[in-house]
Formats: C-alpha cells, sequence, structure tokens
C-alpha cells in the first residue's frame, strides 16, 4: 500500500512539473530560447492567488481567475519588453535577459512580500480526500475520516484532494492542449513557427503574434501548476519558483525539448522517481538522483525520450 | 501599371551592401527571371520584396499598393506567394497540413477546398502523399509540395527561388513544365534561378544580376543570344 501511496504522489507532482515543463518547452520549439524566468512566474501565480485569497470577499474560484490573469499578462509583457527586442540577438543574450528576469521578479516579490514564508491555504481547503483505503473493507471515495462508517479505524492509503486535483487538472489541460495544437489553425501556426519561422512568415503567419501566444499559454499553465503546487506544498516564498522550475526544465530536457508530449512524459516520469527514491533510497539524495538520471538518460540519448533525430534533407 | 515594381532599391547585411539600388518591374502574367551568380544579391531581392528582410533604400510596389515596410506575413494576404529556396517544407507535418498552412490566410472554406483541388490536379503525387510528413519526400516532390502550398493562397504573383536547385534532370524538366501552366492558368512569375538556360528558356524578361546590380535586362530570347550572357552564365 505504502508503494501506491509513494507512486500516486509521485504523479501528481510529476503533474505539476509537466505543467510547468509544457511552457518551457512550448517556448523553446517556438521562440527557441530558454525562458529561465518560467520558475519565477509560477511565484507570483502563487503570490496573486495567495493575495486574492487573503481578501475576505474573494471566493477561491474568483482568485484562481486572477491568478491565471496575472501570469498570463506577465508572460506575455515579459516576451514583449525583454525579448522580443532580442529577437536576432545571440542565444547568450537572451538567455542572460532571461536570468536577469527571473532575478527581478524575485526580488520584487522579496521587496513587496518580504522573505517570510506564507502559508498557502489550499484550493481544495475543506474537501474531503479523494480515497481512503481500508484493510479489508470497502474503499471510501469523497469521504471525510470522521464520516468514516469504519469508526475509529485508521486508513492504510489516504490520496488527498489535493493530489488527486493536481493529476486531473494536469491530464485535462494536457489533452485540451494537445488538441488545441494539433486541430486548431493557431496551433498549427505554433507547429510551423517551431519548425521554420521564416517560411511560416511566408505562409502569412503573425510570428510574433504566434510567440506572444505561446508565452500566454506557457505562463497560464504555470499559475495553474502555482496553486495546485502551493496547495499540496503550502509554503510560499520569492524563491518558490526556482527548485519546480530547473526540475520542471530538467523533464522538459529529459522528454526532448521541444516536444510537447516529451513534457508530459518527462515531467511525471521526474516526479514519480523523485517521489520514490525520497521513499526508498534517500529523501536528501533524492534530488540528486534525479539529476543523476538525466545525466544518464543524455548519455544515451541526447536528445531526450521524445526528442527528434537532428537530421537534414538537403 | 506594373503588378510589381521595385525602384531603387538598397538593402545592407550590416555593414554589406548586398543590392546597390536596383529597379525593376514585372508586368501582369509575365514570367520574369533574375539570372546571377552565387551572392549576386537574387536570394535577396526576393526575401526583401517578401518582407523577410528590411530595404533600407527605395521602394516595392505591389498593385501600386507600397509594400516596402509591409511585414511578412501581411503581404502574403495581398497577393504575393514566396517559394523559399530549399523548399522549406514543414518537415514534420504532413502533405495535407502543409498545404492548408498555405492557405493560413483565407477564410472561404469552400474557396480552400476549390484552389485544393485545383492543386491535386496540377500535382497528383501530392495527393497520393496526404497523409504522408512532408519530410518523407523526396526533393522533387518537396519542391512541389512547396510551390502547392505557395499556390493555396491563390496568389497573382508567385516568387520562385531555385526551384531546380538539387533535383535530377527529369525532375527540373517537370518543375519548369509546371511553372509555365501556372503561369499560363493566369500567375505572374518571378524567378530566380541559377540554372540560367532553363529560367531563359521560359521567360519572358530577364534582368542579370552581378554583386547587387543589375547589369543586363531583356527578352529573354535577346539575352539568350547575348555573347555576355553566353560566356558568363551559358557556359558556351
Amino acid at each position: 500500500m505504502s508503494f501506491i501511496s509513494y507512486l500516486v504522489s509521485g504523479l501528481s507532482l510529476g503533474s505539476i512539473y509537466a505543467l510547468i515543463a509544457l511552457g518551457y518547452t512550448m517556448v523553446y520549439g517556438i521562440a527557441k530560447m530558454l525562458n529561465f524566468a518560467h520558475g519565477d512566474i509560477i511565484m507570483v501565480g502563487g503570490y496573486a492567488a495567495f493575495l486574492a485569497m487573503s481578501a475576505s470577499w474573494c471566493p477561491i474560484w474568483l482568485a484562481m481567475i486572477i491568478s491565471v490573469t496575472v501570469c498570463t499578462v506577465l508572460g506575455v509583457v515579459i516576451e514583449k519588453v525583454a525579448y522580443r527586442p532580442l529577437r536576432s540577438a545571440p542565444p547568450l543574450a537572451v538567455l542572460i535577459t532571461a536570468i536577469g528576469v527571473s532575478y527581478l521578479l524575485q526580488n520584487i516579490a522579496l521587496l513587496t512580500q518580504s522573505a517570510t514564508p506564507k502559508t498557502f491555504k489550499s484550493i481544495a481547503a475543506g474537501a474531503p480526500p479523494f480515497l481512503l483505503v481500508f484493510e479489508g473493507k470497502a474503499p471510501l471515495f469523497f469521504t471525510k475520516l470522521s464520516d468514516s462508517p469504519y469508526g475509529g479505524e485508521s486508513p492504510v492509503l489516504t490520496i488527498s484532494m489535493e493530489t488527486f486535483l493536481a493529476i486531473v487538472v494536469s491530464l485535462v489541460i494536457m489533452a485540451a492542449l494537445t488538441l488545441f495544437i494539433n486541430k486548431t489553425k493557431a496551433g498549427k501556426a505554433m507547429l510551423a513557427c517551431s519548425e521554420d519561422r521564416g517560411a511560416a512568415q511566408l505562409m502569412g503567419i503573425n510570428v510574433n503574434a504566434t510567440i506572444s501566444m505561446t508565452f500566454a499559454i506557457g505562463s497560464a499553465l504555470a499559475a495553474v501548476a502555482a496553486m495546485l503546487m502551493c496547495s499540496a506544498y503550502p509554503l510560499l516564498s520569492p524563491t518558490t519558483g526556482s527548485m519546480p522550475g530547473i526540475k520542471a526544465f530538467v523533464a522538459a530536457v529529459f522528454g526532448g525539448i521541444g516536444s510537447i508530449p516529451g513534457a508530459m512524459i518527462g515531467g511525471v516520469l521526474l516526479g514519480v522517481i523523485e517521489q520514490l527514491s525520497k521513499a526508498y533510497i534517500s529523501s536528501q539524495l533524492s534530488d540528486a538522483i534525479v539529476f543523476l538520471v538525466l545525466i544518464v538518460v543524455l548519455i544515451i540519448r541526447p536528445t531526450g525520450i521524445m526528442g527528434k533525430k537532428i537530421s537534414e534533407k538537403v | 501599371m506594373a503588378l510589381l515594381e521595385i525602384d531603387k532599391l538598397e538593402v545592407y547585411y550590416g555593414s554589406i551592401n548586398a543590392l546597390k539600388g536596383i529597379s525593376f518591374n514585372v508586368e501582369r502574367g509575365e514570367i520574369i527571371a533574375l539570372i546571377g551568380a552565387n551572392g549576386a544579391g537574387k536570394t535577396t531581392t526576393l526575401h526583401t520584396i517578401t518582407g523577410l528582410l528590411p530595404a533600407k533604400k527605395g521602394s516595392i510596389k505591389l498593385d501600386g499598393h507600397d509594400i516596402t515596410k509591409a511585414p511578412a506575413h501581411r503581404i502574403v494576404s495581398m497577393g504575393m506567394a514566396h517559394v523559399p529556396e530549399g523548399r522549406r517544407v514543414f518537415a514534420q507535418l504532413t502533405v495535407y497540413e502543409n498545404l492548408m498552412l498555405g492557405a493560413y490566410t483565407r477564410k472561404d472554406k469552400d474557396e480552400i477546398a476549390a484552389t485544393l483541388e485545383n492543386v491535386y490536379y496540377r500535382f497528383p503525387r501530392l495527393k497520393e502523399r496526404l497523409k504522408q510528413t512532408a519530410g518523407t519526400l523526396s526533393g522533387g516532390e518537396q519542391q512541389m509540395l512547396a510551390m502547392g502550398r505557395a499556390l493555396m493562397s491563390k496568389p497573382s504573383i508567385i516568387l520562385m527561388d531555385e526551384p531546380s536547385m538539387g533535383l535530377s534532370p527529369l525532375y527540373v524538366s517537370e518543375i519548369f513544365d509546371i511553372i509555365q501552366e501556372i503561369n499560363k492558368a493566369g500567375t505572374t512569375v518571378l524567378l530566380v534561378e541559377q540554372n540560367a538556360k532553363k529560367a531563359l528558356s521560359i521567360a519572358n524578361r530577364a534582368y542579370v544580376l552581378e554583386t547587387g546590380n543589375i547589369v543586363l535586362a531583356g527578352d529573354a530570347s535577346e539575352l539568350m543570344n547575348n555573347e555576355q550572357v553566353k560566356k558568363a552564365y551559358l557556359g558556351e
């Protein structure tokens, strides 16, 4: 039972990584840049939701909308102000700018929100756990332990609402995103831009608008990830986004940077590896193990799991 | 009024002066060839016309409208299509998806379907390979796809950059036949070619570019017999 519990929490954490990794991989695929400020968008999303929820008049659903909106706008503005002027600059200049934006966001948060971590109120606060499993009895769905018909017996497996929500919400979003990219005209334009920006322009595709849209989608996903993550791990600080940002970047590279299914698979695998190594090997070494796995994967398959073979036909 | 008017066009790559003030016209219904050696500025000319490169000086007019400063994506909907050098089909997308991206600026589904039928008619081989990804096509088929994709925007003028490059002689003849057919069906063609002989054989008029300048202009048949052209470009 404990294995299932670790596996589920790994899947849940991995789904959150996947949502963040999607932002990295889409932006890399289309704008050909590593947006190292992406992790800090998560942090901003967390604070936006936190501040909105602290207002007594603001219901949770509205706080969620506010957080997604703030991040979407922020992503588009960052692209326009910081990255667009560097569209034809060397990649290193763009990379350094992204790191600069990352520090800027962290320090603005530090100035306005202080370094003291805030306790994030779960978006599923007060909701019953998704699943309770008892030894030899029928499992209970959406039932509080206090309402359990089995008296004071403690469950052998608990899957919290937060864990469940992270998986379900991520699955729905990934399915919707896949449909959007493969079935709509705007999605096809994104694919065209990621393959050949110049040729895409010759089709009449507005590349700048497409890049803006990519940043908007990636940042909106980051806001969703922020709320799911802060609900499961409720401490919010100005550096909250850094580690998940780096892990999600690893997940994107792991899956094959630029590949959307790759980011999903990479994210989920990374979460599972992390949680299982925490449980069975060492909680201190878990991050080291995650990065070790990345190194091994890249040695065996330099383009990542789903990475495209780099071949050119002349 | 000419369909495409280029007036004293100057283009720079950084500090390198790639086009030194060239002027030429393309009349409606013509096939115009732009010939010249590697590095003469042929591709630069096409890229500047379609907005992929900025012009430093001079003007480009399409059907009387100044498009010198218009962004590339807007120029497509004004009736100009560009088949780029090296085809640049979207290798990961299917043949059908590539063709539909060609119609990106158009809205009317019925009209798009009609153009698609027309493209199938002209390139039956593409129709057989609709579900295949473009990267798996042969070079000649990719050239056909790039041309079909350009036709999907229903252009009044089509710019073609080295359509014969890297193709077997059999394909080259086929491609040139198709260019003539496209032209006969009413589309004006501006053709850039290193294969000067082939280009001059189907063009009405031609311009010869040398290091950013137009050094010769005239009827294609005249240029074909010009001693200078014969020596430098026709290998005679």
